[in-house]
């Protein structure tokens, strides 16, 4: 088995900026994507705000060559895919093996939707098939991965909310065990009426923009994306002659076994996450510059999630916050897309503001940063993804 | 309470109850019927269902849904036709 | 790396719960759909708990709690699934809803058990299980990926045991949706007949299998699973070949050291052509036994391939059941399997 796992390649789409530069330029500006729902035909419009990324699918498939009846979802997908494919310049690497490992919940539900009412109506031949060939989370990964001339492995994972950050850790070993030697990995969810009505059912969702670790919260913001990195092995690196953003050094994937939906009160599951990702990476707690937290802003994870951090790290708190008061809770997409800020911040120093915190969790013996920050001492990132079914995943970025 | 007892067990799916079995002062929720949060929300929208009440405050839900008597008084006071 | 099959679990349309192979008549099915026989769940889950669990939910648990009944484990060090279209029946539940009540007075079960991962979260939730989980959704390789992850985990050694499952359904919806889009045949005498008649379409299927893999054998395995393989949109029939032929140079053998092929024919006039080519070709002169007139066609048959392959080395003979040529005794398997010409798999599984 070989050691290293390098990130050669990043590439984002959210609310808050198509692409790398857009995204940093709004996370140093304080500007959240949180706003009015306006893409989805949904009762609720009014009254939850959501993450969307601000372009329409007939703008998204413009930029990505795919047909406009195409899913939101294999759409944001591919946008972010080839920005990682092309910061990674896959294309002069076509004599090694390649994968394309991609996560999400929603698959093409977005389509699946408009089919369901008139099938409903007349099953025989009611609703149009084109708008289901795409529904299985697999079909929207395939979409992307024949776009890329992506072959020689592909699949997809769904873990709710930590979908990305298992698809992400999955394609390091694959490297690691030598089956490959450089995978596209992430994930990728797009709004939907199912998500949105789903959550609403469950009374988590604010209506009003989120405040993740704050005393006051009341729940989160929906949101869509997609966020890839390129994975690459030693070898690849080399022979690519490009200087990564950093490795991944450190993962691990716990279950919480307390609750369908609920995180256990001491957080059980993120806190083995957490501890055995850094036992993984040879790491002690005190090597930990920043953490990038799940923070979704329900009152049940962030206390779960902050017991856990309490358990671990007590009484030396590196820097943390939540980027989700920025992008919004992007489900199977929020693994990817924070492994980019990981990225990032350790290329820049950064370390990313938890907006809209007024009131520190009393709970807690430690609070969020505020501020932006850049060209920090940032060694090594913590990023955690916490879903339903007691999915925890942690995975440590370090600096190469 | 023997109509509700019947709407309780078909929303919740409590298959292995009859409405016989239920006590009107018996515990839904932790002890008793051991009911949890997510059923707490089937609750709510079955009072919307049935008897058109809104629950417009889910914290009062532990009081509310506590037994099915606290369940049927409610509705009693805030039915709407 | 050579890995240990130390128990198994399958809910499918024929007698296999609780089996260790296929025993007795097959069951007939004169209809394009195939259910499967499923256990009395009362017996296996505890009764407040099963009311959370939509159909695919209870077969997937059942299947996995059989599994490790069998092996004598309580709790496993990982749970690892593979399904192609998730829950279907609680997504259907929930868009009808969502549609016919114009999104109001909608209810949080249906949805929390739509997401892909309840059916793993769920093994986990009932054996307070906190160790790795994870479920691939990848249409044809969902069941491969899952196992290819158990693979991985246990060369890493960082666990002793593994239960990896591949569970798919089919629902009202699903079929009504799946046959406009021609994927089975109009009309079917008998599943029986399946590889006999020359015309578009397979027979849908579904089903539940899981096993417990371990790297260090017993007295108790079943089989040996020797090495697996995935290859996705091979160009042609040569590519196809070849793939086969490094498959096997990759564990020394050649197809005389193969004893039978478990092939994955699914009666798809089209699909079956890549059969009708290696039988003319590369399986020429090895025995090729079907199985998906049994289970029918669904993304994670090969779950059913792979349950079914155990049980004949374990044996060390074909069933009667199912018709073969030669009686010589099965030391070796290679299974084969193509899902829409789009997703191709191979499994080595021997004799301990």
């Amino acid at each position: 088995m070989s050691e290293n796992v390098y990130i050669a390649g990043i590439g984002v789409i959210s609310a808050i900026g198509s692409g790398v530069n857009d995204t940093l330029e709004s996370l140093e500006k304080h500007q959240a994507g949180i706003g009015a729902i306006t893409t989805v035909d949904t009762i609720h419009k009014e009254r939850l705000p959501v993450g969307e990324v601000k372009h329409s699918n007939a703008e998204l498939a413009g930029l990505t060559g795919l047909p406009e009846s195409m899913s939101r979802t294999a759409l944001l997908s591919m946008i972010a895919a080839k920005e990682a494919y092309d910061d990674a310049r896959l294309n002069e690497m076509a004599r090694f093996r390649i994968g394309f490992v991609s996560a999400n919940t929603v698959g093409g539900m977005d389509k699946t939707e408009d089919f369901f009412s008139p099938f409903l109506s007349n099953p025989a031949s009611g609703g149009r098939l084109r708008n289901v060939v795409h529904h299985e989370c697999g079909s929207v990964t395939e979409v992307v991965a024949d776009q890329l001339g992506v072959k020689d492995f592909v699949t997809t994972i769904s873990t709710a909310c930590s979908s990305s950050a298992n698809s992400i850790f999955f394609g390091a070993r694959l490297i690691k065990h030598e089956k490959l030697d450089i995978v596209i990995a992430g994930g990728t969810d797009a709004l939907t009426k199912f998500t949105i009505n789903g959550f609403n059912t469950l009374q988590i969702l604010d209506e009003q923009p989120c405040t993740p670790f704050d005393e006051n919260r009341r729940g989160l913001n929906l949101g869509e994306g997609a966020g890839y990195i390129v994975l690459m092995s030693e070898r690849a690196v080399r022979e690519l002659g490009k200087d990564c953003y950093c490795s991944l050094s450190g993962y691990s994937n716990a279950n919480d076994a307390h609750h369908q939906t609920a995180s256990s009160p001491n957080g059980q599951g993120s806190y083995l996450a957490m501890k055995n990702a850094l036992k993984q990476a040879g790491l002690q707690i005190s090597d930990i510059d920043y953490i990038n937290l799940h923070g979704t802003g329900t009152a049940n994870n962030d206390i779960s999630e902050g017991t856990a951090i309490q358990r671990l790290f007590d009484p030396n708190y590196p820097r943390m916050s939540s980027t989700k008061s920025f992008t919004g809770h992007t489900l199977g997409a929020s693994g990817g897309i924070e492994a980019v800020f990981a990225a990032l911040a350790i290329r820049y120093g950064i370390v990313y503001p938890n907006l809209r915190l007024t009131t520190r969790m009393e709970a807690l013996p430690f609070t969020p940063e505020k501020n932006f920050l850049k060209n920090q001492q940032i060694k090594h990132v913590l990023s955690n993804s916490f879903g339903f079914g007691g999915n925890c995943s942690s995975l440590i970025f370090s600096t190469v | 309470m023997a109509d509700l007892k019947k709407q309780i067990i078909a929303q919740l799916n409590l298959q292995h109850v009859t409405p016989e079995e239920i006590t009107n002062d018996q515990p839904l929720f932790v002890e008793g019927l051991g009911l949890d949060s997510i059923d707490a929300l089937e609750l709510i929208v079955l009072l919307q269902q049935e008897y058109n009440i809104k629950l417009n405050n889910a914290e009062d839900g532990p009081k509310v849904f506590s037994s099915v008597r606290s369940m049927a008084e409610y509705i009693t006071a805030n039915r709407q036709a | 790396m050579k890995l240990y099959i130390r128990a198994t679990g399958n809910i499918s349309p024929q007698n296999t719960f609780g089996q260790s192979s296929l025993s007795g008549d097959i069951i007939e099915y004169n209809t394009n759909r195939l259910r499967s026989i499923e256990p009395d769940y009362s017996k296996l889950i505890d009764v407040k708990l099963i009311r959370r669990m939509s159909r695919i939910i209870k077969m997937g648990v059942a299947a996995g709690l059989q599994c490790l009944q069998e092996a004598g484990v309580s709790n496993p060090d990982a749970i690892i699934t593979g399904t192609a279209y998730g829950c279907l029946e609680d997504t259907g539940v929930f868009l009808q809803k969502m549609v016919q009540n114009k999104e109001e007075m909608l209810t949080p079960t249906a949805f929390i058990q739509s997401t892909h991962n309840t059916i793993g979260a769920q093994i986990a939730l009932l054996l307070k299980c906190n160790g790795y989980n994870n479920t691939f959704v990848h249409r044809g390789f969902s069941f491969e990926s899952a196992l290819l992850d158990a693979m991985m985990l246990l060369e890493e050694q960082e666990v002793t045991n593994v239960l990896v499952g591949g569970v798919d359904e089919i629902t009202d919806y699903s079929f009504g949706i799946t046959n406009r889009f021609g994927l089975f045949k109009k009309k079917i005498s008998s599943n029986l007949d399946l590889f006999s008649t020359a015309s578009k379409g397979s027979i849908a299927g579904e089903g539940a299998a899981f096993f417990l893999l371990k790297m260090q054998s017993s007295d108790h395995d079943y089989a040996v699973l020797e090495s697996m393989h995935t290859f996705y949109k091979p160009a042609d029939n040569k590519e196809i070949q070849d793939t086969i032929q490094t498959f096997l140079n990759g564990l020394s053998l050649s197809m005389n050291d193969i004893d039978i092929v478990l092939c994955g024919r699914n009666g798809d006039v089209n699909g079956d052509r890549i059969y009708d080519h290696l039988n003319g070709t590369t399986f020429d002169g090895t025995s090729v036994v079907h199985y998906k007139h049994l289970c029918g066609e669904y993304p994670t048959s090969t779950g059913f391939a792979l349950w079914l392959a155990s049980g004949i080395v374990k044996i060390g003979s074909v069933p009667d059941a199912i018709q073969r040529s030669s009686k010589k005794p099965v030391k070796r398997i290679l299974i084969y399997n193509h899902y829409e010409m789009i997703h191709h798999s191979l499994m080595l599984v021997s004799a301990c």
